[in-house]
């Protein structure tokens, strides 16, 4: 099919004209401007977008966009999506969720939609703690971490994001950070274009109650050794000078010194391997054992739920034929009687006559 | 020679019993075909196990189907049969207390052997020496199994195979007994076999077999006619309740204009809904089978946002789930139908048995002040026309609505004159598309219906977000608390605005006297047949039966007015008579049963004599 030419718009015109109520500093206002300067570039319809949200901080993000939005209940945004997938194909869905949204209350739910590879990006704004209820610990807390709900600590272990999803089928999974507006831009495009679900991980730093939670990794003193930004067809290698580089030992990925490592074993970046396995291995690595990757990890085409519920549609329609109501009424062990008897009508509480 | 006497009687009620996998359900259904193809009115009560496959010849794997079929109108399917079929001891023990005095007692004696009885947990066998043999009810003892053996001899079988085939031997012996022709059921096997299996030969050899056992055995001393009912003209056929509402969604869709997104989770007793639909792409139909109960309403109304109308369905333990969902389709203004086929609560209760225990919950079980329209059907065939009404108000309304069926009625048949579907009332729908060049306020209301209008995803220039949050007539987020008041109100009295919609509510009987009996759902049939044996009486009862449960009939409280007592008969502890009492203050009385079963008309008539 041949795609229409983009439209031509700018930033404001994604831009609602509703005050955005989020905490001076909040990393998601990097991620509204972001996702309203990509919807721009992209030249998609504007009343073709839609972003469906959850509840939580970054669940008011539909608000704030200048296209048609639904803000559903907690954890629940995936089901209202796919439902909207099956029943209009045509448009494109946004979904926004964060941690607590999507991996606790909606974790299955988000399991699911990954599943079926329903086409939509999910943008999970990941801060690492519960914002909009004031400072609970999250499924993706570290263990031990001391909130208003774990005075002594939280004895939870954390769920990785990426894992979750490669685990779940997920034919796009990527990760991003609110502090690099250029990097996140390229990752929402390549989401956005991909078809079937995206599920793209943000590292969003939540300055109240979970300030610099990402510093150790993203700031910019450290970062250069301490992430590695995943390249297509590209050796994965970082640090000062590409000084480190990733190579596999037997079933681990491990880091070795790049001037000491035969270029051969470099591992290459390939994200559309058709096997998830090296695309888990990059998801479970992290600072300080590894550096933490950032990019696309896996993009592969699969058949996506709402194009097979709707071509099904299209099939039985054109194998059976439209449908005769007259006819499914009447099923397949009918008969008729037929008697000019007039008959008093037996007394009925409802009758249905046509208006 | 023992000479056979033919009686013409009016009906009859005949209970066909066995193991779960003795094949009960489909040799009911074939009698019923057959008796409503000669021309009976017929009703019918399918009863079977929430076990799969229970141990084979146990108390707890018998599985039962009843049919009522007469020369006369049939609203129930009767208290007691007349005949009851038992196929093993376990099936004899279950059913025997409900034979009617008088009746008669077919069993397939090659079943009562030491370990059948053993297994049904008697140590003797209970047909002999039994005081009510001959005193209570007539016995007739078949050898079935051993009769179908020697009947498909000849056929290239395994035995086990062949004594399979000895339900159709009891649905032969069956058409004997009561004068029918075997046309339509032999028609049925040649047509499910396809002449591709030697079942196909097995069946029709055991059915004959069962016929002419009737015949010649010389043992049966008196046959049955029921002559056939003077009908209207018209196309009959059979439905179940939960068939019926399948059509009646598929109906509505092409009504309205819109496809129709049936997400659900599967679920006793509202799976069959499921099934049926699922075939029914061809009608711009489409199935979701969704992760769980939260997700199949989430994807329905997800669905109903985008320009469609999204249908859930559900009984009691699903329902519960959904009610956070219900609650945003409520606060969001979009249509949904969420249908609720109750069974036996509360949790997993009795998942395969009937009960009216949901009215409360469909009407209340939500967080906060969230009025939703409660629509019950009446009988299976009712399922059709009370689900297109509940579609009817989702869409024209734009509001969540619930359907309740229930067990009884969703798995239980009618015999149904089909409308022509041109004759049908039309669902009212458009989608707004800013035409009119006003400025939009996604929550301004139509003056008269108060409802909002249908704006979808992908019109342009009309963005904006819907949220369950509070909002204004804009659509802008506000937590000021004259307009929450002004919100609250205005989704009160849409709902209530509702009830000018209906027709003028219909009274059995006289417009005034001593006893209304109000009812709703499933129990029509009987409370219909008590009320009618009363009033031949010439006592002073009259009869409502609610469709609408929410909002109630405008006319409703004039109605109780005439009368000196209100009775509300319930499959529940009391849930309509609540509410009657406390939006009418009177004084209404409850008559309620609760044991997963249908009413017994006897037992109405006695509860409604008190009052009279």
């Amino acid at each position: 099919m041949n795609q229409p030419a983009p439209i031509k718009y700018t930033k404001k015109d994604f831009t609602s004209s509703k005050d955005v109520k989020w905490c001076p500093g909040c990393g998601d206002y990097a991620i509204l401007a972001t996702v309203q300067k990509t919807m721009a570039d992209l030249g998609r319809p504007k009343e073709k977008q839609v972003v469906v949200s959850g509840i939580g901080c970054s669940s008011r993000f539909p608000v704030y966009m200048d296209t048609h939005g639904f803000h559903t209940i907690h954890g629940r945004a995936p089901t209202v999506a796919t439902g909207l997938r099956v029943a209009r194909p045509d448009l494109d869905v946004w979904m926004v969720t964060g941690d607590g949204d999507g991996l606790s209350i909606g974790g299955n739910h988000l399991m699911h939609a990954v599943r079926r590879n329903v086409e939509m990006v999910v943008l999970l704004f990941n801060n690492r703690i519960y914002g909009l209820t004031k400072g609970q610990y999250s499924p993706t807390s570290e263990q031990n971490k001391v909130t208003k709900s774990t005075p002594y600590g939280s004895v939870d272990a954390p769920l990785n994001p990426l894992l979750f999803a490669l685990a779940a089928g997920a034919t796009f999974v990527a990760r991003t950070w609110d502090t690099n507006p250029r990097h996140m831009d390229a990752v929402f495009k390549a989401a956005r274009q991909h078809k079937g679900l995206s599920l793209v991980e943000i590292w969003q730093n939540c300055v109240i109650f979970n300030d610099g939670a990402f510093d150790n990794v993203v700031d910019r003193e450290v970062k250069e050794e301490r992430l590695v930004e995943l390249e297509e067809g590209k050796p994965i290698v970082f640090g000062k000078d590409k000084s480190k580089c990733l190579v596999l030992d037997g079933l681990d990925v491990v880091v070795r010194d790049t001037a000491l490592t035969d270029p051969a074993k470099i591992l290459v970046h390939n994200p559309r391997s058709q096997s998830p396995t090296l695309a888990m291995a990059l998801a479970q690595l992290s600072f300080p054992d590894a550096p933490t990757p950032m990019g696309i990890l896996r993009q592969v085409e699969r058949p996506t739920y709402d194009g097979d519920v709707n071509e099904q549609a299209a099939q039985v329609l054109k194998d059976r034929g439209p449908g005769n109501m007259d006819k499914l009424l009447r099923g397949s062990a009918s008969w008729k009687i037929e008697t000019d008897e007039v008959f008093e009508d037996a007394w009925k509480p409802f009758v249905s006559k046509k208006k | 020679m023992v000479d056979t006497q033919q009686i013409q009687i009016e009906g009859a009620v005949v209970r066909f019993v066995g193991d779960s996998g003795d094949g009960m359900q489909l040799t009911g259904t074939q009698f019923t075909d057959t008796s409503a193809i000669a021309g009976n009115d017929i009703s019918t009560f399918p009863d079977f196990p929430a076990e799969i496959r229970a141990p084979a010849g146990t108390p707890a794997g018998v599985s039962g189907f009843q049919v009522n079929f007469a020369a006369s109108a049939v609203e129930a399917p009767g208290d007691q049969p007349d005949i009851l079929v038992a196929m093993n001891p376990a099936a004899y023990k279950m059913n025997i207390e409900d034979l009617k005095t008088g009746g008669v007692l077919i069993v397939n004696s090659d079943n009562f052997s030491d370990i059948d009885l053993r297994k049904a947990g008697y140590e003797t066998n209970p047909l002999e020496d039994n005081p009510m043999v001959g005193e209570k009810f007539q016995l007739i003892s078949v050898p079935m199994t051993a009769l179908v053996e020697e009947a498909l001899k000849e056929l290239d079988m395994k035995p086990v195979h062949k004594r399979r085939c000895k339900n159709f031997f009891a649905l032969g012996l069956m058409y004997w007994m009561f004068d029918r022709t075997l046309e339509y059921t032999e028609a049925w096997i040649l047509k499910k076999f396809g002449g591709k299996d030697v079942l196909e030969q097995a069946n029709i050899k055991a059915l004959r077999a069962g016929y002419n056992y009737g015949d010649t055995a010389e043992i049966f001393t008196r046959r049955y006619k029921v002559k056939s009912t003077p009908m209207p003209a018209g196309t009959y056929r059979q439905i179940t309740g939960n068939s019926a509402t399948a059509y009646g969604l598929v109906a509505a869709g092409v009504k309205s204009g819109l496809n129709v997104v049936y997400s659900t989770y599967p679920i006793t007793p509202a799976s069959d809904i499921l099934h049926d639909l699922s075939k029914l792409k061809n009608f711009g139909v489409k199935t979701v089978q969704a992760e769980d109960e939260i997700a199949a309403c989430g994807v329905a109304l997800g669905a109903s946002y985008g320009g469609s109308l999204g249908v859930t369905a559900s009984s009691g333990p699903g329902i519960c789930l959904k009610a956070e969902f219900v609650g945003l389709a409520a606060m969001t203004e979009l249509p949904l139908v969420i249908v609720d086929v109750q069974r036996g609560g509360p949790s997993t209760g009795l998942p395969t048995k009937t009960e009216q225990s949901d009215l409360m919950l469909t009407l209340f079980g939500r967080n906060g002040e969230c009025p939703v329209p409660v629509i019950a059907a009446s009988t299976p065939v009712d399922c059709f026309h009370a689900v297109l009404e509940a579609a009817r108000i989702a869409v024209e309304y734009m509001t969540p609505v619930y359907f309740l069926s229930d067990g009884f009625i969703a798995n239980s048949s009618d015999l149904w004159n089909v409308p022509a579907f041109a004759d049908l009332p039309g669902i009212k729908q458009v989608f707004y598309t800013g035409e009119d060049g006003k400025p939009y306020k996604p929550y301004e209301r139509d003056p008269e219906t108060l409802a909002r209008k249908w704006v979808t995803p992908g019109t342009p220039k009309l963005q904006n977000t819907l949220t369950g949050l509070e909002k204004n007539e804009k659509g802008d987020i506000s937590y000021d608390g004259k307009n929450h008041a002004l919100m609250c109100g205005l989704r009160k009295d849409k709902i209530a605005a509702i009830a000018k919609s209906y027709g003028p509510t219909k009274i059995l009987g006289a417009q005034s006297g001593k006893v209304l009996v109000l009812a709703w759902g499933g129990t029509y049939g009987h409370i219909v047949s008590a009320v009618k044996e009363l009033q031949k009486e010439g006592a002073s009862i009259s009869y409502v039966h609610l469709r609408h449960i929410n909002p109630l009939p405008l006319d409703l409280e004039e109605i109780i007015g005439n009368f000196d007592t209100v009775v509300v008969p319930e499959i529940n502890l009391g849930q309509l008579v609540q509410v009657i009492r406390a939006k009418y203050a009177i004084d209404a009385q409850s008559v309620t049963q609760i044991m997963g079963k249908p009413f017994k008309v006897a037992d109405l008539v006695t509860a409604f004599r008190k009052f009279l």
